[in-house]
């Protein structure tokens, strides 16, 4: 059983989860994620890992309640236990195999959508703890889904934020706010690190291939597993098929077949939508489950 | 006078099982086991035991469920084989003890599985204690991975009186047998659970969801957790693909994404949460029993099932067994077909598997005919889910985070000789993750095999 210590309700159906897991704590890196399933009926869900305290022994994870499965996770308390949390999976950022004084001669750029500032989180604060402040850009659909917004700003050198209406900082998408610093303020990048939704990150390499920039995404398949054995996950990384569990999760952007993951995304629609129903009905039995 | 046909066993009406996760087949009862055992002829040189993998003294528990002595039965098994239960359901015993047998020659050889099978659910049933160990050694043996092999070396030691901890990466401990092979030929909850909760008994501790080579590393589990030994049973999870266009389709499967999702996550249950798709017609591509447990699976879904294989019927990799309640089921078999291409509708699902028809030549290296495709043979097989069965590969994840193991090209540990010893000194290896995807026995048999090579080198280290 895994504990929850902390739950936070960050923004609008997001929610900040911190775990004890002292063996996944001691060993993840930024990049990896990890698989939760919270009662014996409950789905596997891979998520990425936010934040370790080693001294706590605990693992930060945030998601946003969105299906049934996430919802159902969402629908534990502190003090509640998760059944299962196996992890650290996946490989961890490819910045930590570069060499640190060569990475401080290079521009890094971070280009975070909604929820997915929680997975790039722990890459700025690792380059921040090595002395390296990149630049970030910030996006969501308004100012409330906007998280870790502080944490971030300190650590980032430039600090760009977009929101879809407005609300908070330039009413603009991310790729718009990329295009003007290439562009216009002649801004050079070496690396764009890019995590958030598919639609996001595949128009982010359209802008980095065009202007030459070599551009890491983070995907997050759909999967069971999360340890290589399903090949549920699989996309088409240079015309080859990859399973992004054990090959990923991050992979050069300019190499994604976006199109076949969006449609991959789809498979359990039906289902998916079949289950949220059931939720919906028996909202007793869910209730009874959140424990 | 002797019978030269062996007492039948009573099984689910197939029009029935298609429709549920039941168990297909009932086993026998005392008086049906009694009658059959009375057919072994208890010969001098027992040729059974040597067709068995884990060389269980099958004439000694024959005569004992003969006489009505179940209990005594059971010890005879428990010296030899730590899930009897299992092996009574899954191995090949017509390649292997009943292919031996003497009176297979004229007529039926001994139902010794179903006997076996027998014995372990009376025993199981009757809560008989065959956990005999040791007293604790002081040493500790570290155990990666709970399928067959991991299991039965663990349970081995464990009698010899090591402090074993087995690891499992996944939330369920058993390996293949919770993910793989489905509820309706291994029962997880009646059968798989008991026996190991039997290897709980002896003191074997189980750790779940760590994954070894990133929650631990091995070389942590000797300098931080002070094991003596390591024994790598991590089998051949990863699923192979055929690399034809249109495999990533939405509605194609690998084997084991379709089988762990309805059997470790339990889909085929309305109140579990992961989905499960199939379509109206699936096509199943392969011939081996993941093949025929996946179709067979599709079916009870609700599926019409097409078994596409490149060979004839007679060089079908799964067992007879098998084949045979999967044809009562209903299964379509469209043998000679070799698939080339997976046909995508406007929507990015399948609609259809293109493939050439196929005839026999010259045999091959496996001694098999050898497909040759026929020109001009091109048909399509209206589908709209393809589950793709074409055998699996041993997972990198350990032999790519431990330094000097060795393993061959395929990504296969190597091993010397047959006690499972590796290029690491202490590290000993077996089951699937050595010899690639086989059998549940020679798992077993490998797990065994090093549980004394371990004993061994831990005495003289």
């Amino acid at each position: 059983m895994y504990k929850i210590l902390t739950k936070k309700n960050i923004a609008p159906e997001t929610f900040y989860m911190e775990i004890e897991a002292p063996k996944v704590a001691k060993s993840a890196k930024p990049g990896h994620f990890i698989m939760v399933k919270a009662d014996e009926q409950a789905e596997r869900i891979p998520l990425t890992v936010c934040d370790v305290d080693t001294k706590k022994g605990s693992v930060t994870i945030i998601f946003k309640a969105v299906g049934a499965s996430t919802e159902l996770l969402a629908g534990f308390d502190e003090g509640d236990s998760y059944l299962d949390f196996a992890g650290p999976l996946g490989n961890e950022t490819e910045l930590l195999s570069e060499d640190l004084e060569d990475l401080k001669t290079k521009k890094i750029m971070f280009i975070a959508g909604g929820i997915g500032a929680a997975p790039v989180h722990p890459q700025i604060k690792w380059l921040y703890e090595n002395g390296i402040k990149p630049d970030v850009i910030l996006g969501a659909r308004s100012k409330d889904n906007l998280i870790l917004l502080s944490e971030i700003e300190k650590m980032a050198d430039n600090f760009y934020t977009v929101t879809d209406d407005g609300s908070y900082g330039r009413k603009a998408l991310v790729t718009e706010v990329l295009e003007d610093l290439i562009v216009k303020e002649k801004k050079h990048y070496d690396l764009v690190i890019t995590i958030g939704p598919l639609l996001m990150m595949k128009f982010v390499c359209l802008v980095t291939k065009k202007h030459d920039v070599k551009t890491i995404v983070s995907l997050n398949t759909l999967m069971v597993c999360g340890m290589g054995m399903c090949g549920a996950c699989r996309a088409t990384i240079n015309n080859e098929t990859k399973f992004t569990c054990v090959d990923g999760p991050e992979f050069d952007g300019h190499q994604v077949d976006f199109d076949e993951i969006l449609n991959r995304q789809s498979i359990y629609k039906d289902e998916e939508k079949e289950k949220l129903y059931q939720f919906a009905h028996s909202e007793q039995e869910f209730k009874n489950r959140r424990k | 006078m002797l019978s030269l046909n062996r007492i039948p066993v009573r099984e689910q009406n197939p029009d029935l099982r298609k429709h549920n996760f039941e168990e297909v087949c009932f086993g026998y009862n005392e008086e049906e086991a009694v009658k059959e055992a009375a057919r072994c002829l208890n010969c001098k040189k027992p040729m059974c035991v040597s067709g068995c993998p884990v060389s269980i003294d099958i004439p000694r528990f024959i005569k004992h469920v003969k006489n009505s002595e179940f209990e005594k039965a059971a010890q005879v098994i428990a010296e030899s084989s730590s899930l009897p239960g299992v092996c009574g359901r899954v191995c090949p015993q017509e390649s292997q003890c009943e292919g031996k047998c003497i009176l297979g020659k004229k007529g039926e050889a001994v139902a010794i599985g179903k006997l076996e099978r027998f014995v372990a659910d009376w025993s199981r049933e009757h809560n008989i204690d065959l956990s005999k160990k040791s007293p604790f050694n002081g040493k500790t043996v570290a155990v990666i991975g709970s399928g067959p092999s991991g299991l039965s070396c663990a349970g081995d030691l464990a009698k010899m009186g090591y402090g074993v901890t087995v690891y499992e990466d996944l939330h369920e401990i058993g390996g293949v047998l919770v993910y793989g092979i489905p509820e309706f030929r291994l029962p997880k909850e009646k059968v798989v659970k008991p026996e190991i909760d039997n290897l709980k008994k002896l003191g074997v501790k189980i750790e779940t969801n760590i994954i070894i080579g990133k929650t631990i590393t091995v070389d942590d589990l000797f300098d931080k957790e002070g094991f003596s030994a390591i024994f790598i049973g991590s089998g051949a999870g990863s699923p192979r693909f055929m690399n034809i266009t249109g495999e990533n389709l939405n509605g194609v499967f690998s084997a084991n994404e379709f089988l762990t999702r309805v059997n470790l996550m339990k889909a085929y249950k309305k109140e579990y949460d992961t989905p499960v798709h199939v379509g109206k017609k699936v096509a199943v591509i392969g011939g081996g029993n993941v093949a025929i447990d996946a179709a067979r699976t599709a079916i009870r879904l609700g599926s019409e099932a097409f078994l596409v294989y490149r060979r004839s019927k007679d060089e079908l990799p799964a067992r007879a067994e098998e084949v045979h309640h999967a044809e009562e089921e209903g299964l379509n078999f469209r043998l000679l077909s070799n698939p080339i291409e997976i046909i995508s509708d406007d929507k990015f699902w399948v609609k259809g598997l293109k493939c050439l028809k196929m005839e026999l030549g010259e045999p091959d290296e496996s001694g098999r005919r050898r497909p040759v495709p026929i020109k001009d043979s091109e048909f399509i097989i209206d589908v709209d889910s393809v589950i793709i069965s074409i055998g699996t590969s041993p997972n990198p994840l350990i032999t790519s985070s431990t330094k000097g193991l060795e393993k061959n090209s395929k990504g296969c540990i190597v091993t010397d000789g047959e006690d499972g010893r590796t290029s690491r000194k202490g590290i000993f290896a077996g089951g699937d993750a050595v010899t690639g995807a086989a059998t549940v026995i020679l798992a077993m048999s490998a797990g065994r095999k090093a549980a004394k090579a371990i004993d061994e080198y831990i005495q003289n280290n």
